[in-house]
């Protein structure tokens, strides 16, 4: 059976060029780069290359780079340095709709005694900017809103968020893990303070992250003991990802370039025909602005998870907002948060394309889910009046 | 991805005894598209009305909520009603050699079905649950709001099954899966349903120096108070202990909430109760 990968905002493949690059700092060119003799020091060289490509991908100078082992560690680090530098501030803003790595930490220091606000968002997955600027004052230490929702696409107001804190005295951090690689970032004409960035994501192995830190920003390690990364970040350096990294951010700057056109393409095809083919469909945050290579779509009456078993038995892998996928048993905090009615929320359907996408995977979903969702609806109590459509 | 069963996938990519019975004797219809799995089954007696005949599913769920309602089918057939109203959610997982933890609830959505077809059949006032059923009004105690349960069904499926955890609760019922309001709730009836005494009762030590205190303050705010003051939309800070007084700042719904006295008492005693008795709360706007 062939394997139709369309779960590209869980992770993706590590880039062939990208293996090759690391594959000689495993077993030939394995010294550690703080070593003072040559074959540290050759080592050290291709860090520095790697820093070097990852700030030209963000447009952001070598010493800005932090790398790190994820992206949640990114995350972690910007809001508990942020903490750190301003001790005296209580506050910290959020939304309703980020990542885990963002969100539980927030929940847990208000465990704590810090006071978080988590913004909402619209039936759009849209922010309120206004809302933001209400809401900012002299005791908010951070806030940290997501670039790109990773369930929806949908792409945040981030730079006009960043001049709005800015003016208050607080640090702007910024969870672009699902943007860096697919959307064009530059960080020189940016008020970002601190912006994260997941190699995963963008064709690097797993276990590598990087935290861009603006030149300036104050700036507290989680992590210490050894000089490594500036002092911002101690611990030997996880080389061959590290390097792997710098490959994959050069080759991200080559495909927004060439081939993020051919993947938006590519997705809004798969949007049109599914919607046309499928009654009672809606696409989640399909009212704004998204990545070009996700595919929200909610389908009523029917739930995630059957979807996803009936997709897998074609070889197709994509991912749900679906409670009953994840054990946990209210869909998505994204959606909830959207408002989509559970009639939609339970049966939402992620499809997140890569450059390595094809015309044939897209086909072949286009082909394959309308029959599951006729099928499931026509096993379900609710929704037989869409079984003749 | 679950790790489920061979039987469960075969029954989920081939359910059988999908559809409906025009002239069903028995329908039992559970759950909802907010719960986001529901169940209607239909059962269709012999001429004699002793035994089954046939039986069909509609359900709108996940892969082990197919699974579990086309076992139940294969499982009732050719039994009297009575016979039928034995066969417990264990079975059903059983049937499918197995359920991950997490996904007991399916099955439970399968008795419960049966359980109110039967009822209805025959008359009686159906089996108390909740989950958004089409059952008389249930006898109990609503417990779990989010999901619609009461104290009576809970506690039944608490001894059926021998759960001795709120997080096997949830998974069994979902009973407090979503804003986790009525966990300590859960706890209580699972130490009903053991026969102990409650667990704040054994923990609570018999002396406490001043730090060890501080700490069951802080851990019975956390996990006895704040959780329920979560589930209205509230929350509260804590300021200061000075000795046996309590120091705390209301939050969100609470904060300028009309009621706040009244939450201060209740807040105060939680902490009389699973602390010690000498404790006084006050409300300071921190």
């Amino acid at each position: 059976m062939r394997e139709i990968y369309l779960d590209n905002n869980a992770t993706t493949k590590v880039d062939e060029r990208v293996f090759e690059e690391m594959r000689p700092y495993f077993c030939e060119l394995y010294g550690n780069p703080s070593s003072m003799h040559f074959f540290g020091g050759q080592v050290q060289k291709k860090v520095d290359e790697a820093r070097a490509r990852v700030a030209s991908l963000l447009g952001a100078l070598p010493d800005e780079i932090v790398f790190t082992a994820c992206g949640t560690e990114s995350d972690n680090a910007a809001i508990r340095s942020a903490l750190e530098v301003f001790p005296e501030k209580r506050h910290i803003i959020t939304s309703r709709v980020e990542h885990p790595a963002v969100l539980t930490q927030c929940r847990n220091l208000s465990k704590r005694g810090y006071r978080v606000t988590e913004l909402n968002v619209d039936g759009n997955g849209q922010l309120d900017l206004s809302e933001l600027e209400r809401l900012v004052d002299e005791d908010t230490a951070i806030v940290s809103l997501m670039y790109a929702n990773n369930e929806t696409g949908v792409i945040f107001p981030i730079e006009e968020a960043a001049k709005i804190v800015k003016k208050k005295g607080a640090l702007f951090h910024t969870d672009a893990v699902q943007a860096v690689g697919k959307i064009p970032l530059n960080m020189a004409e940016s008020a970002i303070d601190m912006l994260s960035l997941s190699g995963h994501k963008l064709h690097a192995p797993k276990g590598v992250g990087v935290l861009y830190v603006r030149r300036g920003t104050p700036f507290r390690p989680m992590l210490v003991g050894g000089h490594q990364e500036r002092g911002r970040r101690a611990g030997t350096e996880n080389t061959a990802s590290i390097i792997a990294m710098g490959k994959a951010c050069q080759l991200a700057e080559q495909y927004m370039a060439d081939e993020a056109g051919r993947v938006r393409e590519m997705r809004d095809r798969l949007e049109r025909e599914l919607t046309a083919l499928i009654p009672n469909t809606r696409i989640n945050g399909g009212g704004t602005e998204r990545l070009p290579n996700t595919l929200s779509i909610a389908m009523e009456f029917v739930e995630g998870e059957g979807i996803l078993l009936l997709l897998s038995e074609k070889g197709i892998c994509a991912s749900s907002g679906s409670a009953c996928t994840s054990g946990s048993l209210e869909p998505s905090h994204v959606l909830r948060a959207m408002g989509v009615p559970f009639t939609c929320a339970h049966g939402s359907i992620r499809f997140s394309l890569s450059r390595f996408t094809t015309d044939d995977d897209i086909d072949a979903v286009i082909e394959a889910l309308p029959p599951i969702i006729s099928r499931l609806r026509a096993m379900s109590p609710f929704g037989r009046e869409f079984l003749n459509k | 991805m679950w790790d489920y069963t061979d039987k469960v996938k075969e029954h989920f990519l081939n359910p059988r005894n999908v559809g409906e019975i025009t002239d069903a004797d028995a329908v039992g219809e559970v759950g909802s598209l907010a719960c986001g799995d529901a169940l209607k089954l239909f059962i269709k007696l012999d001429e004699n009305k002793e035994r089954i005949v046939d039986a069909k599913f509609q359900t709108f769920g996940c892969g082990s909520a197919i699974a579990s309602s086309s076992a139940l089918t294969e499982m009732v057939k050719g039994k009297t009603l009575d016979e039928a109203l034995e066969i417990t959610n264990q079975q059903i997982a059983d049937f499918l050699g197995g359920l991950p933890e997490e996904k007991m609830h399916c099955s439970v959505m399968g008795q419960e079905a049966l359980e109110v077809a039967i009822a209805k059949y025959r008359g009686v006032e159906a089996p108390a649950h909740g989950h958004g059923h089409d059952h008389v009004e249930s006898e109990g105690e609503l417990v779990c709001k989010c999901f619609g349960l009461t104290d009576v069904f809970l506690k039944k499926v608490i001894a059926s099954n021998k759960l001795t955890t709120a997080e096997q609760v949830t998974h069994f019922t979902k009973a407090g899966g979503a804003c986790g309001g009525c966990i300590p709730k859960i706890k209580e009836l699972i130490a009903e349903v053991l026969g102990e005494e409650k667990k704040a009762a054994v923990e609570k030590p018999a002396k406490l120096t001043n730090l060890r205190k501080m700490q069951l303050i802080q851990e019975t705010l956390e996990n006895e108070v704040r959780p329920q003051l979560w589930a209205d939309g509230g929350d509260l800070e804590l300021i200061d202990i000075d000795g046996s007084n309590v120091q705390v700042a209301f939050r969100k719904a609470c904060a300028g909430c009309a009621s706040s006295g009244y939450t201060a008492r209740f807040v105060e005693q939680k902490l009389r109760e699973l602390v010690s008795p000498d404790i006084t709360v006050q409300e300071v706007q921190g």
